[in-house]
């Protein structure tokens, strides 16, 4: 065997936490992975977890990332293993010339490592031991402790562990100093006993600038606050729970009145999806705001409530946090899997409006966007999140709002308007963009109130099956899906350094590993434009875009190819000239995993000549 | 282009009257060549009808002529909520009136005309009442449902709505079957009963009563649709309550249980019909003139102000008591009989929105100013994500 020369790398690798689920890691790992940002470095940290709480394994992976790719890069660097039970996997996953940082208390037969790796043991147990004596205190220390270690392997300065553990425990001296001593403890073992630092560092750059750094879920949930959303009603389902969590959170500090203290938003945790969409439309039929959160399963219980915001014309802001399906699927684990089901949700002839945001940035913008959407166009938006982005920290631009944002609450017709004797047909398209005005219940003694209903009526909301009366409202809500079209986020379009005949469409949680993919596409001599979609309805910038190219590839994390099918279906595109490229095993899609899919696909059109190819 | 699919979109008839502007006044009937599906009611009264405190007349709480069958008990129970909201001077525009699906859910369009209605979907309207209650707590709301809506497909809702206490009369037209689809047993059905085709239910019955008892309705009551005399103070009670309401009203289905066999027929419901009280609702401030034998008069002064006369008619029996009704009711029901009135009500009764601290002033009513936090605060923010 050839001796494998251990890996050299200054803030480009990937560091795996091996945990038990339960003991506490979370906390620690997340302090590394905002240590490292403090050294002007960016990461993309991943939660990797299990359907379950306590026992059973989870891993936290850093990817340190100087150049900023912020898609998960796959293989590591260096193993943190912590969890006996994932052991051998956790050892096996290690590249060659990787480094393994294990608890060496008690000894390890050799046959369990490996010799093209280099192996760190620190007696993490006995150092926990030989200080604390309350078992809780051992457990979380020990993460501390093991932190403390990596710090000095990799050269990180302690100084800025320090600052963020006082940021942490401001005004908890006690926890403070405890914590800052475990660090030390650690730190001070490896500095004595290990060669530091080893081949993997973290050298200070400024690479971080004004960024922040967030989950998608609290992000949109802050966004729906922003947005002026006042009512919220959900039913707990990984990976959306948090979304509801944070709003609640944001809420209790930024929506009481200060003087009364009393709340300017409704929350209620449902008894199931069927009533958090019920209690939505009937909060948005009032007038008010209202939005819920949910995932797969979720979509599926709402289908017939979503038919009736589609048919009945009532706005409603649904934020869907993918998860990979079907049915119960892998509920901690990512895809983009619910276009179809979203956009097509229930029976009969519907279309609904979806948003894509890339990152937490974009989750609050989009979350704040749909508040807008909803009453403008009278009809369920879609916010359309995933795992990778919901739960997991992602550094982004700054949140930006203007102070002159007004909220577009639609076409409302007032007292007023009803007063001056304005025409009211609750679904009569005065304006030609297939909008109708409503009413809010309660406007006035004798104008403007009508009977809201699931099944088919005139122009002015009264009961009929008479087939052309049915047949032209149809018809009015297509033209307002068009009119939706020009409203909705843009995609936008990123073109290669020279003219290509090849471009790639995108979306989603995609976009960090496909801008990396389009660098080690270029790299190796194949050249795309990119169109990053935003949302559905398509805009005609998709089928220009398709038409401008021989061959698009369309990158999804989904079986079937689930926004491919609503492009050619809902453009007309042939099926031909757009190739799949999927990834759906519940990992979030990779830049090599895209570039070698590209890659091989592009070496297999290209014809070489055989001089060029023998010489 | 998205959505518009250039294909050949054939319609049997014409679509000139699709535009309901082709009719002077929208809702005046019989307009020549218009085709319709709905019936609106002639617009002309009597000069001399008697008007309520705000000015409105009978005709001002009135809806479309109903669709149901000739003699259906609902159609009572849809004329005595519109005497209880005359009767209390209500304005009808500031009630939203939501149902779910069946015939009973199909009543809201037969009163209150002035009112947004919403007809939503089967057994889920209590979650569209609740998020409505929730953007507007100036309203009254008044939730419409039968007994293959609550006490089937949603007896989930239901019972949710009940216990987080929305502010709510919830009405159900209990009838013990499913009338739209032509008799099926409904949930309600009495074990035992027969079914119009002689079929005898072997499932035992849900009691939404005894149900809203145990999940803490602030008040719980059950009538008859055949007694406008005890229903019509109830209803109005019911509105006035702020709280949780529940009303279980006995309403037989003409066409498919008012049979010999069934226990929701006209006869059957006469029968076994044990009223426990009679009430009132007082009107004004004015002291109530008691015609009644001394102590069996009970006056319950509820939370707004609004006061109840309770005459009762079977001395045992409390409405304070929960746990006590939820036994009477127990053992009344064992003995066949079918037990109506004022059955509990907690006058200091809190709702929903006291429960999450919401503002006084509507949620829907409230501006980017009220809600959003503005872009210093997102500074900070963004300062603590760093």
């Amino acid at each position: 065997m050839s001796v494998q020369s251990p890996i050299s790398s200054v803030n480009d690798f990937v560091v795996r936490f091996a945990n038990v689920n339960g003991s506490g890691s979370a906390s620690a790992n997340e302090l590394f992975a905002r240590a490292i940002l403090r050294h002007g470095v960016p990461v993309s940290p991943r939660n990797i977890f299990p359907s379950n709480i306590q026992g059973l394994p989870t891993w936290y992976e850093v990817r340190v990332t100087e150049a900023g790719h912020l898609g998960a890069r796959g293989g590591v660097d260096m193993m943190v293993a912590m969890n006996p039970q994932t052991w051998d996997k956790d050892v096996a996953s290690i590249e060659p010339g990787g480094y393994l940082f294990y608890d060496s208390t008690k000894p390890m037969p050799s046959s369990k490592f490996r010799a093209d790796i280099t192996v760190i043991g620190v007696p993490l147990t006995a150092i926990t031991n030989s200080t604390y004596t309350d078992p809780r205190q051992r457990q979380l220390f020990k993460n501390i402790i093991y932190l403390g270690a990596l710090s000095a392997l990799l050269e990180m300065d302690p100084k800025l562990i320090e600052q963020l553990i006082g940021e942490q425990y401001k005004g908890k001296e006690k926890l403070l100093s405890s914590n800052v001593h475990a660090l030390h403890l650690g730190r001070d073992w490896a500095l004595q006993n290990l060669k530091c630092p080893i081949g993997l560092r973290v050298k200070k750059a400024d690479k971080v600038g004004d960024r922040i750094f967030l989950e998608g879920n609290s992000a949109a949930a802050l966004g729906a606050v922003y947005g002026g959303a006042t009512v919220c009603a959900w039913y707990p389902i990984t990976p959306s729970s948090s979304l509801a969590e944070a709003f609640t959170n944001h809420c209790k500090k930024l929506r009481h009145d200060p003087e009364t203290g009393q709340a300017k938003y409704a929350i209620v945790q449902a008894e199931d999806e069927l009533a958090s969409i019920g209690i939505v439309i009937g909060a948005s039929w009032n007038g008010a705001r209202a939005f819920t959160t949910t995932s797969g399963p979720g979509i599926s219980l709402m289908t017939e409530f979503i038919g009736l915001s589609y048919f009945a014309e009532i706005p409603a802001v649904i934020m869907n946090v993918q998860r990979a399906g079907p049915s119960t699927g892998m509920p901690t684990r990512t895809q983009q899997c619910d276009i179809i089901a979203c956009a097509y949700a229930s029976h009969g002839d519907t279309k609904h409006v979806l948003l894509f945001p890339e990152d937490p940035a974009e989750a609050f913008e989009f979350a704040a966007t749909a508040f807008d959407l909803a009453e403008r166009l009278q009809t369920v938006i879609f916010v359309m999140l995933d795992l990778d982005i919901g739960m997991n920290h992602r550094l982004c631009r700054p949140l930006r709002w203007d102070d002159a944002r007004q909220y577009d609450r639609g076409k409302v017709m007032t007292r007023e308007m009803l007063e001056e004797g304005r025409d009211f047909g609750r679904y009569l398209d005065v304006d030609g963009d297939g909008i109708p005005f409503r009413t809010y219940p309660g406007t006035h003694p004798t104008k403007g109130s009508y009977f809201t209903r699931g099944t088919s009526r005139d122009r002015y909301a009264r009961y009929s099956e008479e087939g052309p009366v049915y047949a032209d409202n149809m018809q009015r809500l297509v033209r307002k899906f068009e009119t939706a079209q020009d409203l909705v986020p843009r995609p936008l379009q990123a073109n290669a350094a020279k003219p290509t005949k090849y471009g790639v469409i995108y979306f989603g949680s995609t976009a960090p590993a496909m801008d990396e993919a389009i660098e080690i596409l270029d790299a190796r001599g194949h050249h795309l434009d990119r169109l990053r979609i935003r949302a559905f309805p398509f805009h005609s910038s998709v089928a220009s875009f398709i038409a401008d190219h021989d061959f698009v590839y369309v990158v999804e994390q989904n079986r079937d190819a689930q926004l491919r099918q609503l492009i050619v279906n809902e453009n007309g595109i042939d099926p031909v000239r757009l190739v799949p490229i999927l990834h759906y095993d519940g990992t979030p899609i990779t830049a090599r995993f895209i570039a070698n899919a590209i890659g091989d696909h592009q070496d297999h059109l290209k014809v070489t000549p055989l001089r060029k190819a023998v010489s | 282009m998205p959505g518009l699919d250039p294909g050949i979109h054939a319609f049997l008839s014409p679509d000139q009257y699709v535009d309901g502007r082709v009719k002077p006044g929208h809702d005046a009937a019989g307009t020549a060549g218009v085709v319709m599906t709905y019936i609106a009611k002639p617009k002309f009264h009597h000069p001399g009808l008697k008007k309520n405190e705000l000015g409105y007349t009978h005709r001002d709480y009135e809806g479309k002529i109903s669709t149901l069958c000739a003699g259906c008990g609902h159609d009572s129970i849809t004329a005595s909520i519109i005497e209880a909201c005359y009767e209390l001077s209500i304005e009808p525009h500031r009630v939203a009136k939501i149902s779910g699906i069946g015939c009973s859910s199909k009543t809201p369009d037969y009163f209150l005309g002035n009112s947004h209605g919403f007809n939503s979907v089967h057994g889920r309207m209590p979650s569209v009442l609740t998020g409505a209650n929730l953007a507007n707590r100036d309203l009254i709301y008044l939730g419409v449902s039968g007994d293959g809506d609550s006490a089937s497909i949603g007896f989930g809702q239901f019972a949710h709505s009940i216990r987080r206490g929305v502010n709510m009369t919830y009405i159900v037209e209990n009838n013990g079957v499913y009338g739209l689809t032509k008799g099926q047993f409904s949930a309600t059905a009495d074990r035992g009963s027969k079914s119009k085709k002689g079929v005898v239910n072997t499932d035992n019955a849900i009691d939404l009563v005894a149900i809203a008892l145990q999940l803490g309705a602030t008040f719980v009551a059950r009538s008859f649709s055949g007694d406008k005399t005890q229903l019509v103070p109830l209803i109005a009670a019911a509105i006035q309550h702020k709280g949780a309401s529940f009303i279980d009203v006995i309403s037989p289905c003409i066409a498919f249980n008012n049979h010999a066999g069934s226990t929701k027929s006209f006869d059957y419901v006469r029968e076994h019909n044990d009223a426990v009280n009679r009430l009132d609702v007082l009107v004004g401030r004015e002291p109530i003139h008691v015609d009644y034998a001394p102590g069996t008069v009970q006056v319950v002064e509820q939370h707004d102000g609004s006061r109840i006369a309770l005459r009762k008619l079977d001395a045992d029996y409390d409405p304070h008591d929960r746990v006590g009704a939820m036994t009477f009711l127990q053992k009344h029901a064992a003995k066949g009989q079918i037990v109506t009135g004022l059955l509990y009500v907690d006058p200091e009764a809190e709702d929903l929105h006291a429960h999450l601290n919401t503002v006084d002033t509507p949620l829907n009513t409230l501006d980017a100013k009220a809600l959003c936090p503005g872009s210093a605060a997102l500074d900070k923010i963004n300062a603590s994500l760093r």
